[in-house]
């Protein structure tokens, strides 16, 4: 079926469009909305971005395979990311991140069996004066302990 | 030497900071109203006697920068602010657009007022969600009380900011990546020249400056830009100006200060990060964000030349050089964003150049060759090394690998990720032998303890 935003995201693309001299400038932020319409960018988001901003579906795929945060293939319903980077791992993320994967029985970049939650690495998310750190969604949460993680899966397994 | 000063951080932890009240409050959008009832050529040489130089990594004076630009007959101007902190280690700029927006919405008034531009877009990195709520609430609010739009402060000089965001990718912090990426294509760095200032954004004359630049303008211009630039221990430099400072990794104390350029980084990490944690003892600091080669405390300054901006540290330790954009070239490191990573004795410095390495391979845009397969070739030597699989050969090969990525690649990236490849093998030579003799370290490969 082919895709189309919702008429209030519709009316949020009008005004994203606004802000710039050409219409491909709308590329990244049109694809953002439609992902969070869809979860993920699929090959009709694909043409239909191409065909709105009147692009080659090459050149929208191309911007899609580029930028980590555009997925490829359908998510969980929260996407969970553990920062990996130095500041992090000078203060335990290696250990969060082996938590994470145990209590959800899943590997980095794999989604639990009930498509609850994605779980995923992620570079330097500038937190790094309140490492540990993980995003939760549009979220950030700081300064972690392994208790505080299983309070925050527990919450989302439980579908909060 | 550790000056403190509060003039960019003067809202955070107060209540409701981000609204333009509390920013009024202390003195906000005033220097707008000022600069605007000015010359645009005012409003650059001020910003030229301020001394103050870029925010983002490679410390370029922005009032020169400023001065590139030149009117276009036909094209209008842009200024285009880099929001897409990503460097491992730095986290400053995200405080300003959290806690205080305004500042950054004023800094964009005066901007676009100094080079002659209507528009500015903010690159924010999409993962920082309230970072950009922020920055729309801010310029909604400015837009509300008629500070932004047709006719700021009454005056007829049209400007609008947005926020532009990305989507995951270091090297939209490179600031012609960025470039592409607001025009809606893949973040791939353009070969220079064409410079920003001549062909930028869609085309038009740029300027592209750093969050943290960009919200020190009002600052400037309530002192003066000669004062601003005093309230520095480099002054005589031509390094002027306060600026934020971030300490992470293995202190008591990590966080982000305001202070005036000349903190040395004994005072970042004994002083304000509060000494190493857990016990142990100081191994090596990355001054400035990732890409800046690791400094060791046993390290001392030679600068015998009276003309090297060193000369007046000679002999003294690398910790008590003020950390300023030549001092610290001079030193053989960076200033890079003036965020420091500290590493404490209990952690294996092999790990961390492994978990360094990764994030390069992982970030290569990929469009140059030496840098696409190098960190690649990187990443998988030194995770042999640290799986005591590697041997002395392999040493001299992460070394040639560096030296073929640097100054062969279309961006700085290439040199981002080399430089700091070659200070640890240099410097933790012995370690890296050890490992290679089957006698690791007592951190174990660890990064924490």
């Amino acid at each position: 079926m082919p895709f189309a935003l919702s008429p209030e995201r519709d009316r949020e693309l009008a005004e994203i469009l606004s802000r710039y001299p050409n219409r491909q400038a709308a590329c990244i932020p049109m694809l953002h909305l439609c992902q969070e319409q869809n979860g993920w960018v699929s090959d009709e988001v694909v043409e239909f971005v191409a065909r709105t901003l009147e692009l080659p579906s090459a050149h929208v795929l191309g911007v899609v395979t580029f930028y980590t945060l555009f997925n490829q293939q359908p998510v969980g319903r929260h996407q969970v990311w553990v920062c990996r980077t130095l500041s992090c791992a000078l203060r335990g993320s290696d250990e969060l991140l082996r938590h994470c994967e145990k209590k959800l029985g899943v590997h980095a970049g794999e989604t639990t069996k009930g498509g609850e939650v994605t779980l995923r690495t992620a570079e330097c998310l500038a937190s790094c004066g309140t490492a540990p750190m993980m995003q939760i969604d549009k979220n950030y949460h700081e300064n972690l302990s392994i208790a505080e993680v299983d309070r925050l899966l527990d919450r989302l397994l439980a579908g909060g | 030497m550790l000056q403190r000063t509060q003039h960019l951080t003067k809202l955070y932890g107060v209540a409701e900071g981000h609204r333009i009240e509390a920013y009024e409050r202390v003195g906000g959008y005033v220097q707008a109203r000022k600069a605007l009832a000015t010359t645009q050529s005012a409003v650059v040489d001020e910003m030229k006697k301020a001394n103050l130089r870029g925010r983002g990594g490679a410390g370029f004076a922005a009032g020169v920068k400023w001065s590139f630009m030149k009117p276009h007959a036909t094209k209008p101007a842009y200024l285009v602010v880099n929001a897409d902190e990503g460097e491992p280690g730095t986290f400053k700029d995200r405080t300003l657009m959290e806690r205080d927006p305004h500042r950054v919405v004023e800094g964009c008034i005066i901007g676009c007022f100094g080079i002659g531009a209507h528009a500015a877009y903010i690159y924010v990195r999409d993962e920082l969600h309230l970072s950009k709520e922020r920055l729309w609430g801010a310029i909604r609010e400015a837009r509300a009380k008629g500070y932004l739009g047709a006719k700021p402060f009454g005056r007829d000089y049209p400007v609008e900011v947005y926020v532009h965001t990305g989507a995951g990718a270091y090297i939209c912090g490179e600031e012609t990546s960025l470039l592409n990426s607001l025009e809606g294509k893949r973040g791939e760095p353009r070969l220079k020249p064409p410079f920003p200032a001549q062909v930028g954004a869609f085309g038009c004359p740029t300027t592209v400056n750093n969050l943290e630049t960009i919200a020190a303008v009002p600052t400037v211009f309530e002192l003066g830009g000669e004062a601003f630039s005093k309230l520095s221990a480099l002054h005589h430099l031509g390094d002027g100006g306060c600026r934020l400072y971030g300490v992470s990794g293995h202190v008591k104390t990590p966080g982000v200060f305001e202070a005036a350029v000349g903190v040395t980084l004994r005072d970042l990490i004994y002083d304000l990060g509060g000494g190493i944690s857990d016990g142990g003892e100081l191994l090596a600091v990355i001054p400035g964000g990732s890409s800046c080669p690791v400094l060791l405390p046993h390290e001392t300054v030679s600068a015998p030349d009276e003309k090297s901006p060193l000369h007046a540290w000679h002999g003294k330790s690398v910790l008590d050089v003020p950390m300023g954009v030549d001092t610290f070239r001079a030193l053989g490191t960076m200033l890079g964003t003036c965020c420091a990573i500290v590493l404490s004795d209990k952690v294996c410095p092999l790990a961390a150049m492994q978990n360094l390495m990764h994030f390069y391979r992982h970030e290569s845009c990929g469009q140059c060759t030496p840098c696409r397969e190098g960190t690649g070739w990187l990443d998988r030597l030194v995770t042999k090394l640290l799986a005591g699989e590697g041997t002395l050969d392999d040493l001299d090969r992460i070394h040639e690998i560096a030296s073929n990525i640097m100054g062969n690649t279309i961006c700085a990236f290439g040199e981002g990720a080399s430089m700091p490849t070659l200070g640890f093998v240099r410097k933790f030579r012995r370690h890296f032998e050890d490992h290679v003799a089957g006698k690791p370290c007592a951190a174990g490969g660890r990064l924490h303890a």
